[in-house]
């Protein structure tokens, strides 16, 4: 497929030849994006634009490439989510809490990015401390999906919560974006705006530096217009870092090239548990799609069964609240971030800070998080719940002796409109019922583009994969994107006429 | 295994009949380690505020904690010099809380699963009695830092200096019976800590403290009620605390009242507990297993390993002590102190015979130190010269008299005890020709006295004094009395 003549609709990979060939300065293509993001203001897609770090480091690259040193995302235009913690830039996790934070360190997968040569065009907006499937719990304001409705303009919402880095990479504001997948925070998003979103295992990337939502779920991972792209940003997040004990020593293999060969002889597992009521026939019809896609292709299709499937959006919505409740105790108004003023006792700045600080979906996980720890409750609740997550794993484990990857749909629905469920918690919550049990279960998953829904928005479906296989889950990936030919894009509708 | 020590019970008398009183303790003791349980700041007393705050210690967005596998290993020697299990799979949990100087707004402790599972201390009480005291588990946790409420007329400031700090937390059975068994616990605990080196045992530093649990009860009868003492941390304030307690319960108790389950907090000015906060305002911690760490693991052969270079503990060095001589007061007292102990053995390397050297620190030199307000580590004179000291006197180089003059000397002015002898002439006269001159010189200038004493044979001891009063001390005393015996007349004494 031939290059575009705009830059910012390259993917990585063409961006990376285009460069090597001198057909295009690093500089140009951070100018490129830097005037795109400044156009896409309408989308809301970034919280701090930093233009000045694109600039900068895009010519440092362009020395670089000169002298023959590039390295594998040598000036690579990225945003990144505001979750990260970048040093010397605001870091907000979309929260008044932390809306004055500047960190004096940068988060060990951000580094890696720079450190293989990419240039960040930004932060990106995100639901406040990653609670949300839909970008609209944001302090910071709502992103706009780019995408529209055949024949409509109503806004819609991008996903969530890693919506502004899903947006960005959609209305080619980035050639990739990271995120960070807690319960389908990656996934989801991906699906909603036709891009490319993979969640490694559970240790692949460093937490360190990385605002926690809920340590044991919370895993960084690419999100990108194509799979070879997602691999090629993964191989760089990616590393065993000491600093984060629950990252794992194995070796990162190089997983672009692991992408050829095919999918001929692989087992997909289909799991029956994931054909839910209500949810809109397009979503089964494309399942099948995709069954037929990968069949094609020369792989085997096994009938399995993940019986436990129910319990775990319940179960996620204990654990993940239960450990967001103490991990954001550390916003107290008595170090860094927000505090209340004109309070001059103890308990009344705690309250003040925090009433003041935290938005509402963000007080009800820490209510939620607070009463199943409770003394008490703490075995109704958490522990059966950790529980219900062996099980899961287990169902996934056994699954996995019979085949080599699952395909599931990747949400129960494409983008709905801003403001639809915000005042519905449950359904709102919903969202994620295809993606929690791989977080639950610690595994990698990818969700790829595959279609269009009825009225014409982006629908994905899934690739789920045996911890550390991402290498296989990328190819299974590729095989989907590539039967799919998904080359729908979004009208630029956000841009001035 | 409970540990129930069987013996006679400490009973206190109140106006209605006597009451028993229950101790059990907890005792957070500072591992001695260089860095922070889970950070790599310093861990060095007395730097300035906030001088040595890690991002982690500083509870900064996206910090994660890594565990000090030094402090581990202290806390897993401490277990064995407790005789106590070691469990190879433990678990770090969150115990959440809100204060200035708890920067995550958790502490990272172990709350179901301890490093370390039950163990025993033996204590020696004055009267020679030996009391078993039972471990219930240890635990590692985090330290907190330090709220400053004097820096500002209405602020407070906090130094996050200890903040991470790893402390173990050691909890006792309520085994002990009374101010006495609870001060002896803690001071074989200490001594405990200190000769493994796992907590240097400063209690003015803070970096060992205690929580007391006291309760009372009719013998024979159930627990009663107990209190938390919170943060006593002397050995007095112990047996003060103690004992201001179980007085409290026992007035309130035989007024007809009942004792309310709370925490208190020592006084030590007024020597008092005074209520901090009741069950019913206790906290919930909403413990959880902290999903930033993952369960701490380790093998039996490294616990073999450790076990295998454990130094030699109080109760062995005392039995050691025991068998060259001492008597099992003097062993107790030597080794309840490991500079103490160290510097008698020492002595005893340098030639000095054990109990002689044993004799001469409990009842010549801990005097001296005492009264000076030094330590055995502090005090003037040295091993190597207490040592000479000693000898001088078993190889009747000196008289016991000259000894102590000796000893005065070298407090003094230091210096090589066999030089100092030689240099002002204190070496002891058994030249008997010498010895038997002086003695004739005596009895002649006192007839009256010779006619006394061959009347009275026990008189001959004025005698004895006047001969080494005439050779400044010098003279060997057993020699001067038996040739005075054979001058009189008198009988051989024996």
């Amino acid at each position: 497929m031939a290059r575009s003549s705009d830059p910012t609709r390259f993917t990585i990979a063409e961006a990376r030849e285009a460069l090597a060939a001198k057909d295009i300065s690093a500089r140009e293509l951070a100018q490129a994006h830097v005037d795109a993001v400044v156009k896409a203001r309408p989308l809301n897609a970034f919280i701090t634009e930093t233009p000045d770090h694109a600039l900068s480091r895009a010519a440092q690259s362009d020395a670089r490439i000169a002298a023959g040193e590039a390295r594998p995302l040598e000036g690579i235009p990225l945003a990144i989510k505001d979750l990260f913690c970048t040093q010397g830039v605001r870091t907000t996790a979309a929260s008044r809490i932390l809306d004055n934070f500047i960190p004096t360190y940068e988060s060990a997968v951000s580094q890696n990015l720079w450190d293989a040569g990419a240039v960040m065009v930004g932060k990106t907006n995100l639901d406040e401390f990653a609670m949300g499937s839909s970008n609209e719990t944001s302090y910071f304001g709502p992103v706009t999906n780019p995408w529209r409705a055949r024949g409509r303009n109503d806004d819609l919402v991008p996903g969530g919560s890693s919506g502004g880095s899903a947006t960005a990479v959609a209305a080619n504001l980035a050639l990739g974006a990271t995120g960070t997948d807690t319960g389908g925070s990656i996934r989801q998003p991906a699906a909603v705006t036709g891009i490319v979103g993979l969640k490694p295992t559970y240790g692949r990337c460093s937490r360190w530096g990385i605002v926690a939502f809920a340590s044991s779920l919370d895993q960084a991972g690419p999100m990108t217009r194509t799979v070879r792209d997602a691999a090629i940003m993964l191989k760089a997040m990616a590393s065993h870092d000491p600093r984060d004990t629950t990252s794992v020593n194995v070796p990162v293999p190089d997983y672009e090239k692991a992408l050829e060969g095919g999918i001929a002889g692989l087992k997909v597992g289909i799991p029956k548990e994931y054909r839910i009521d209500g949810a809109p026939p397009e979503i089964d019809e494309l399942w099948n799609r995709g069954v037929e896609w990968l069949r094609t292709q020369g792989a085997e299709i096994i009938d399995v069964s993940l019986p436990h499937t129910k319990y775990a959006l319940p179960a996620y919505y204990i654990v993940a609240p239960a450990e967001a409740s103490s991990n954001l105790a550390r916003y107290d108004g008595v170090r860094y971030g927000h505090r209340a003023s004109g309070v001059d006792d103890l308990i009344g700045l705690y309250e003040r800070t925090r009433a003041e600080g935290f938005g509402r979906e963000v007080k009800r996980r820490i209510m939620i998080g607070t009463y199943v720890l409770s003394a008490g409750y703490y075995d109704a609740y958490y522990l059966r719940a950790q529980r219900v997550r062996t099980l899961i794993a287990q169902d996934f484990a056994q699954s996995f002796q019979r085949c080599d990857v699952l395909l599931t749909p990747a949400t129960p629905s494409p983008a709905f409109a801003v403001g639809a469920k915000t005042d519905d918690p449950v359904s709102m919550y919903l969202n994620d019922v295809f993606t929690v049990t791989v977080n639950l279960a610690g595994l990698p998953a990818i969700s790829v583009p595959s279609g269009l829904s009825h009225d014409g928005l982006p629908l994905g479906l899934q690739i789920i994969g045996k911890a550390f296989d991402e290498a296989t889950v990328l190819r299974a990936g590729r095989a989907i994107e590539t039967a799919a030919d998904f080359r729908s894009a979004p009208q630029a509708w956000w841009r001035p006429a | 295994m409970s540990v129930q020590p069987q013996r006679n019970t400490k009973l206190i008398e109140g106006a209605t009949g006597s009451w028993e009183i229950v101790i059990g303790m907890e005792v957070h003791a500072q591992v001695s380690s260089k860095s922070k349980l889970f950070s790599g700041a310093s861990t060095e007393f007395g730097a300035e505020p906030n001088s040595q705050v890690s991002l982690v210690d500083a509870a900064m967005p996206g910090m994660l904690p890594v565990i000090n596998r030094y402090c581990v290993e202290q806390a897993v020697k401490t277990g064995l010099g407790l005789k106590a299990k070691i469990n190879l799979h433990s678990v770090f949990d969150r115990k959440n809380y809100f204060y200035p100087d708890l920067p995550a707004g958790y502490q990272i402790s172990q709350y179901k699963q301890p490093v370390v599972g039950e163990g025993e201390i033996h204590i020696d009480l004055a009267n020679g009695e030996n009391v078993l005291v039972g471990i219930e588990r240890l635990h590692l946790e985090q330290d907190a830092g330090k709220s400053l409420h004097d820096q500002h007329p209405d602020q407070t400031y906090i130094d996050l200096n200890r903040a991470g700090v790893a402390l173990m937390e050691i909890v006792s059975r309520p085994d002990m019976r009374s101010s006495e068994e609870a001060a002896a616990f803690l001071r074989k605990m200490r001594a405990i800590l200190r000769y493994l080196g796992t907590c240097d045992g400063n209690m003015e530093a803070g970096s060992m403290r205690a929580d007391v649990n006291v309760s009372v009860r009719r013998p024979g009868a159930e627990l009663g009620t107990r209190c938390e003492i919170k943060n006593v941390n002397s050995m007095r304030f112990v047996v003060q605390a103690v004992e201001y307690e179980a007085r409290r319960q026992i007035d309130i108790l035989e007024a007809g009242g009942s004792i309310r389950q709370e925490t208190r907090l020592f006084d030590s000015k007024n020597g008092e507990t005074r209520p901090m906060r009741s069950k019913e305002e206790a906290h919930d911690y909403r413990y959880f297993p902290d999903p930033d760490l993952l369960p701490l693991t380790f093998d039996q052969a490294w616990v073999d390993e450790l076990a295998q270079h454990l130094p030699e503990l109080p109760d062995d060095k005392k039995l050691r002590f025991m068998k060259a001589g001492l008597s099992a007061y003097d062993a107790a007292v030597l080794v309840s102190e490991k500079e103490a102990a160290d510097y008698f053995e020492t002595m005893v390397a340098e030639g000095a015979e054990a109990k002689a050297a044993a004799n001469w620190l409990n009842n010549e030199y801990f005097g001296r130190l005492n009264k000076a307000g030094l330590t055995i580590s502090s005090g003037p004179i040295s091993a190597k010269a207490a040592s000479l000291t000693v000898s001088l006197v078993a190889s009747n180089v000196i008289s016991g008299k000259i000894a102590k003059e000796l000893t005065d000397i070298i407090w003094r002015e230091g210096g090589d005890p066999r030089e100092i002898v030689d240099r002002l002439g204190l070496r002891q006269v058994s030249d008997t020709a010498a010895i038997e001159s002086a003695v004739d010189a005596v009895l002649a200038a006192n007839p009256e006295k010779v006619e006394e004493v061959r009347a009275k044979p026990k008189a001959a001891a004025w005698f004895v004094g006047q001969v080494l009063k005439a050779t400044q001390g010098k003279a060997n005393p057993q020699v001067v009395n038996a040739i005075l015996r054979r001058r009189l007349n008198l009988p051989e004494e024996g």
